[in-house]
């Protein structure tokens, strides 16, 4: 920390981020970002899951390389080649997950990746450390073993390890997110108390009230996109309600010439026809990694499009798989046309007309080192006429292969090709078709135009909105309230695994379903 | 994102062009498949120089014995029945993505009670009929034998690769036991199970000693390999081994599918001992344990789990074991060479697709 002087640093950026993109197969996790980094400032990165947060932390930490755009070291562009580069530029990263070996003690934690020709030098570490920690004001067990601690005191040591290796830049990745009430606390002071002493912060969150409470400037991510950043001067112009709902306004509010806003069409539902699916008091147990679903119910008519809104991870992907029968359910009924498919299998489900699209598309939606053409029929190995007797009649899977390629516009090189290869929104346009295919009653679309272009959210829309047109019913899960509020006629609220208010889609609509997102009542 | 912009041809000129693009992938996958092995025989052949044994001696031995000499083609093509049964039940379980390294404990299971029931079943019915038996509870007892791994995997997600290999300790144990305890012959002192008299045993083919088992073993991989890639049952195991969430998403039972695969390939491993005894050795000698199921296993990656490539690897194996050994009693090597040999091939293998990859990556770059 005496590396640096606070007169020279000041207002100078440390790390600055230039146009930075960053694309996986199938979905474009950073669009063109543009991020500076200060000392003495936490800057709170703020977004859903899957905004970007996390490839954004990768490429600073030197875990991957962007494919566009450039990294801005000191003012020199500096391409971060691996986390070894990553700490020697003075960049250190607390992870989401404890990183410490718990069978060592903290000491031996800290010892960890000197140089292996040398003896640890213990007293060195004792002296450094308790000339951080007096700084600090936090005390260090150095020789209790790390199995031993709190999260809150594990966390603390991590930062200690990233303070010991001099760095300037200290990245808390969802650093909140297992820490008790009190722990949060204690962080958010020692962040502050880190920032005085002129190190720069990038904390990781989804929850505004942390944003709100701990940062200095929040810049919002959404979908891959950075949408909006509220600088230090204007945070401290606002009080701490006003910060949060102009973070939920740029979160989930219109944003100016949207491209994608498109004036809803007035459909007609008819209010009197009997829903085709009908959902009563579905409960899921919890899991591990999972939150479970409690008292889940609504229905849905013909030609009805239901949405479901909500933060990400509060249950959405439960709920899908519990209705396409991939998830067990403990109670609850689920009607499709009337009859009782809660016990049935997905198969038996999907026959019935039940069709669920899902958003983990190379994940389980595709075989990715399958062809386009099998991955068409995957839900129907072994039906005719595609199988006769169980043996494969490759003349009529690629005939109707080749029509559903034209169908539904799929750019492919060949029937052949990989499903893998494909481009993120070509490869939905094979789900699209292999899931909207005849006999669909009921279709449960999840994140349908998430990771997707422009071009291919337009048209995967318009998808959807044909589905309900021609008089099946949808349930559309999605974290992007203009998706919702541009398709939907009714808009459904999750959080925790609860429905906590369905929403008529009318003009305040908006400010209804964005008070119950975060917890208030509409 | 490129491929956004490529033109959607119609289905006709895709065929066509398709077609070119496979005949290149064929000669490039020919080349990435021998250039490695000539590649494994000149490091293989280094060694055998700095243990001072000539290698064209070496190698001069293994074909001639191996493959020259008729009476040793006879042998290699003999010793491939057992060897292709294994590779057949390995390519059902590797492309279902279960790594069933069990075979030799089902392997030996399958030959001992063939072992056993044969010589008792071939008195009281006609010959075909025993063998056909003998053949049957051999399957039987290896899929029985299966069932633990198979149960553990399909319902408590249970490693299958540890349980099969703890499986297969227990099962040549077993078969040990079997042979000294039970099945053993009282007409002799060596412990061994009764001889099946040889004219009882599978006919040789012609007027040559080559068992009609290799025909049995031929039919066997190459049903397994068109059914792994014709049918909708193939489909589903290949789907379950490619991307197993993909296969619950589909709707697949997959529990049911692991227990079927390991089922089948338990069932072929079965089958190997089966043929081997009633084809070749007539009895079991307390003891025996070949250990084919494990020199197949790199046969079978290096077929890349293709029924047909498997054949010619399996032929290879063949050869470079009945001719290793004379050539390693000829030329004072250890017997195990042979394995050396066959696991260089397969690392230089491995290397060759890295940098493959690599380069292709590159290009594509």
């Amino acid at each position: 920390m005496s590396s640096f002087s606070s007169s020279s640093a000041a207002g100078r950026d440390i790390v600055a981020l230039e146009g930075v993109t960053k694309r996986f197969p199938g979905i474009v996790a950073n669009d063109s970002i543009d991020l500076a980094i200060r000392p003495g400032e936490v800057h709170v990165l703020l977004g859903e899951n899957g905004a970007g947060k996390s490839t954004l932390i990768g490429m600073l930490s030197g875990l991957q390389q962007p494919d566009e755009g450039r990294i801005v070291v000191d003012g020199k562009p500096t391409p971060i080649t691996s986390p070894r580069h990553a700490l020697a530029l003075g960049i250190g990263t607390v992870f989401q997950h404890m990183m410490l070996v718990p069978t060592l003690t903290v000491a031996e934690n800290l010892l960890l990746g000197g140089p292996w020709w040398q003896r640890p030098r213990t007293e060195e570490l004792a002296a450094r450390v308790a000339e951080i920690t007096s700084t600090l004001g936090i005390t260090i067990k150095l020789h209790a073993k790390v199995s031993e601690l709190s999260l809150g005191e594990q966390q603390q040591v991590e930062i200690l390890r990233a303070m010991v290796r001099n760095s300037r830049l200290l990245i808390l990745d969802e650093s909140t997110s297992m820490l008790t009430p009190k722990g949060i606390d204690e962080l958010g002071a020692l962040m502050r108390r880190l920032v005085e002493q002129g190190l720069a912060i990038v904390f990781i969150t989804h929850k505004l009230k942390e944003a709100a409470a701990f940062g200095d400037r929040i810049s919002v991510l959404k979908l891959g996109r950075k949408v909006g950043e509220i600088p230090p001067e204007r945070f401290r112009a606002l009080g701490e309600q006003e910060i949060i709902s102009e973070i939920v306004e740029l979160m989930f509010g219109q944003q100016k010439d949207d491209p994608e806003a498109v004036e809803r069409p007035v459909r007609t539902v008819h209010a009197e026809a009997a829903p085709l699916l009908r959902v009563a008091d579905l409960a899921v147990a919890p899991t591990d990694n999972a939150p479970g679903l409690s008292s889940i119910s609504f229905d849905i008519r013909p030609g009805e499009i239901l949405g479901i809104a909500g933060i990400d991870g509060n249950g959405q992907k439960q709920l899908a798989e519990a209705l396409a029968g991939q998830r067990a359910t403990t109670s609850g009924s689920v009607r499709l046309d009337g009859a009782a498919i809660e016990t049935l299998s997905v198969g038996e489900r999907r026959q019935r007309g039940l069709r669920y699209l899902t958003d983990d598309r190379l994940g389980e939606g595709t075989v990715g080192t399958f062809p386009v053409s099998i991955n068409f029929f995957l839900k129907q190995v072994g039906a005719a006429p595609f199988w006769r007797n169980g043996v494969e009649q490759r003349a009529e899977i690629d005939k109707r292969s080749a029509q559903l390629v034209r169908e539904y516009d799929v750019r492919t090189p060949s029937l052949k090709t990989p499903v893998a290869r494909l481009s993120g929104g070509n490869i939905q346009k094979v789900l699209l078709a292999r899931e909207l295919a005849e006999g669909a009653k009921v279709v449960i679309f999840n994140k349908p135009t998430y990771g997707l272009d422009l071009a291919n959210t337009l048209a995967s829309r318009q998808r959807i909105r044909d589905t309900a047109a021609r008089g099946l019913a949808v349930l559309l899960i999605s974290t992007d309230l203009e998706e919702l509020l541009s398709m939907c006629d009714r808009i459904a609220v999750i959080a925790n695994g609860a429905l906590v208010g369905i929403v008529d889609n009318a003009d305040d609509a908006r400010t209804k379903v964005g008070r119950l997102m975060i917890g208030l009542a509409a | 994102m490129s491929i956004d912009t490529a033109p959607t041809v119609s289905a006709t000129a895709l065929d066509a062009t398709s077609g070119a693009a496979t005949r290149r992938d064929i000669l490039h996958r020919l080349l990435m498949t021998l250039g490695p092995i000539l590649a494994a025989l000149v490091i293989a052949g280094c060694i055998l120089l700095a243990v001072g044994v000539d290698p064209l001696a070496y190698y001069g031995y293994v074909l001639e014995k191996g493959l020259f000499s008729p009476l040793g083609i006879q042998q290699t093509l003999t010793r491939m029945a057992p060897l292709l049964f294994l590779a057949a039940g390995l390519i059902v379980a590797f492309r279902a993505g279960m790594w069933n390294l069990g075979g030799d404990g089902q392997f030996l299971l399958g030959a001992v009670t063939a072992a056993a029931s044969a010589p008792v079943l071939v008195q009281i019915m006609p010959a075909w009929l025993a063998l056909f038996c003998s053949f049957l509870i051999a399957m039987v007892v290896a899929m029985t034998w299966s069932l633990v791994p198979a149960l553990l995997r399909a319902y408590q997600g249970v490693n299958e690769i540890i349980t099969t290999l703890m499986m297969t300790f227990l099962g040549t144990s077993l078969a040990n036991v079997l042979v000294k305890l039970v099945f053993r012959d009282p007409g002799t002192t060596v412990p061994q199970t009764r001889t099946l008299p040889v004219e009882d045993r599978l006919p040789r083919l012609f007027e040559t000693t080559i068992t009609s088992g290799l025909l049995l073993g031929l039919a066997a991989i190459i049903i397994v390999h068109l059914v792994m890639t014709r049918t909708a049952f193939g489909l589903k195991l290949r789907i379950v081994g490619a991307n197993p969430r993909a296969a619950v998403h589909s709707g697949l039972g997959v529990p049911g599918l692991t227990i079927a695969v390991f089922a089948i390939s338990a069932g072929l491993a079965g089958l190997a001992g089966a043929v081997d005894i009633i084809g070749v050795q007539g009895n079991v000698r307390a003891d025996w344990n070949p250990a084919y199921g494990l020199a197949v296993i790199p046969a079978v990656f290096l077929a890349r789990m293709n029924g047909f490539a498997a054949i010619g690897f399996v032929f290879l194996l063949s050869v470079l074991s009945i001719g290793g050994e004379s050539a390693a009693r000829r030329l004072g090597v250890p017997n195990h060479f042979t394995l050396v040999l066959v696991s260089i091939v397969l690392i230089v293998l491995a290397l060759a697709e890295y940098v493959d990859h690599r380069y292709s990556q590159s290009r594509k770059a």
